[in-house]
């Protein structure tokens, strides 16, 4: 009972947020939605008994990803804003029609290649979200993956400082 | 709770980050609509490996959430660089592909 009251609370925030992010005007404040909405799903990985990831999206990206946003947007001078561009209404209601039947479709075809997943048990499931368990996988069976994201990371940062001090255009 | 009603919230999220994508001008809005689109599936992610119980989604999370990182650092990186040249984060302005 109280779990789905949290879901529905947690779920009206981030999709707020969510719009919040997509028609504020001003950058700064569609971050700050950005940052809400990060939040909420935090929140909702907490209900999915996933702690240890939780922690980490407050860690990593509330905190050190969204404040490089806020960062290069405070130092860029974003006077002169673009506008909203026209929006069909037409087309919103095609995109979502097809996205529907995208998915029946995909989900019929599963069906019949009988490759749905089952369910286990919440009492075993929510022995997957401690910190424990990702990292005895993350150090075994996902060790090499783990040892390429340090080297994509030093790379990104490389290309970063390089991309910053160039000048093109 | 239900896994379905994850995986709504996390479409509706996803097709929010599209929409943002699709109809937003200014080119760092359309890296935080791609940040939003990118937690739409891992919180995908999580309720499967929830409800399978399978930590390997949360692992794929972990990795989601470091690329995300490294492509946040060079997509603002790429936008100060054209912003010192052309003095404008509008994407329709930038047409360095024109010629």
């Amino acid at each position: 009972m109280i779990a789905q009251f949290l879901f529905f609370l947690l779920a009206i925030v981030a999709v707020t947020a969510a719009l919040g992010m997509l028609l504020s005007r001003n950058p700064v404040t569609s971050a700050l939605w950005l940052i809400l909405n990060l939040f909420c799903i935090a929140g909702l990985y907490l209900t999915l008994h996933a702690q240890f990831i939780a922690v980490i999206q407050v860690l990593v990206y509330a905190g050190a990803i969204m404040v490089l946003f806020l960062f290069v947007i405070m130092l860029l001078n974003l006077a002169a804003l673009p506008a909203f561009r026209q929006v069909d209404l037409r087309r919103g209601v095609a995109f979502v029609l097809v996205m529907g039947v995208l998915a029946e479709l995909a989900y019929i075809t599963a069906m019949a290649a009988g490759v749905l997943p089952e369910p286990v048990p919440p009492e075993q499931a929510a022995q997957t979200g401690y910190a424990a368990e990702i990292a005895k996988e993350l150090f075994t069976r996902y060790a090499l993956p783990f040892e390429m994201v340090g080297v994509l990371l030093l790379a990104a940062t490389i290309g970063a400082v390089m991309f910053a001090k160039r000048r093109f255009v | 709770m239900d896994i379905s009603w994850y995986l709504a919230l996390s479409a509706v999220l996803f097709t929010i980050g599209v929409l943002g994508v699709l109809l937003r001008r200014n080119a760092i809005i359309i890296l935080m609509s791609v940040e939003l689109m990118l937690n739409a599936v891992n919180l995908t992610l999580v309720a499967f490996s929830q409800a399978l119980g399978d930590v390997a989604g949360q692992v794929l999370v972990f990795f989601a959430i470091s690329v995300a990182a490294a492509e946040a650092a060079i997509g603002l990186a790429i936008v100060i660089a054209i912003f010192r040249g052309k003095l404008t984060v509008d994407v329709t302005q930038i047409n360095l592909f024109k010629y």
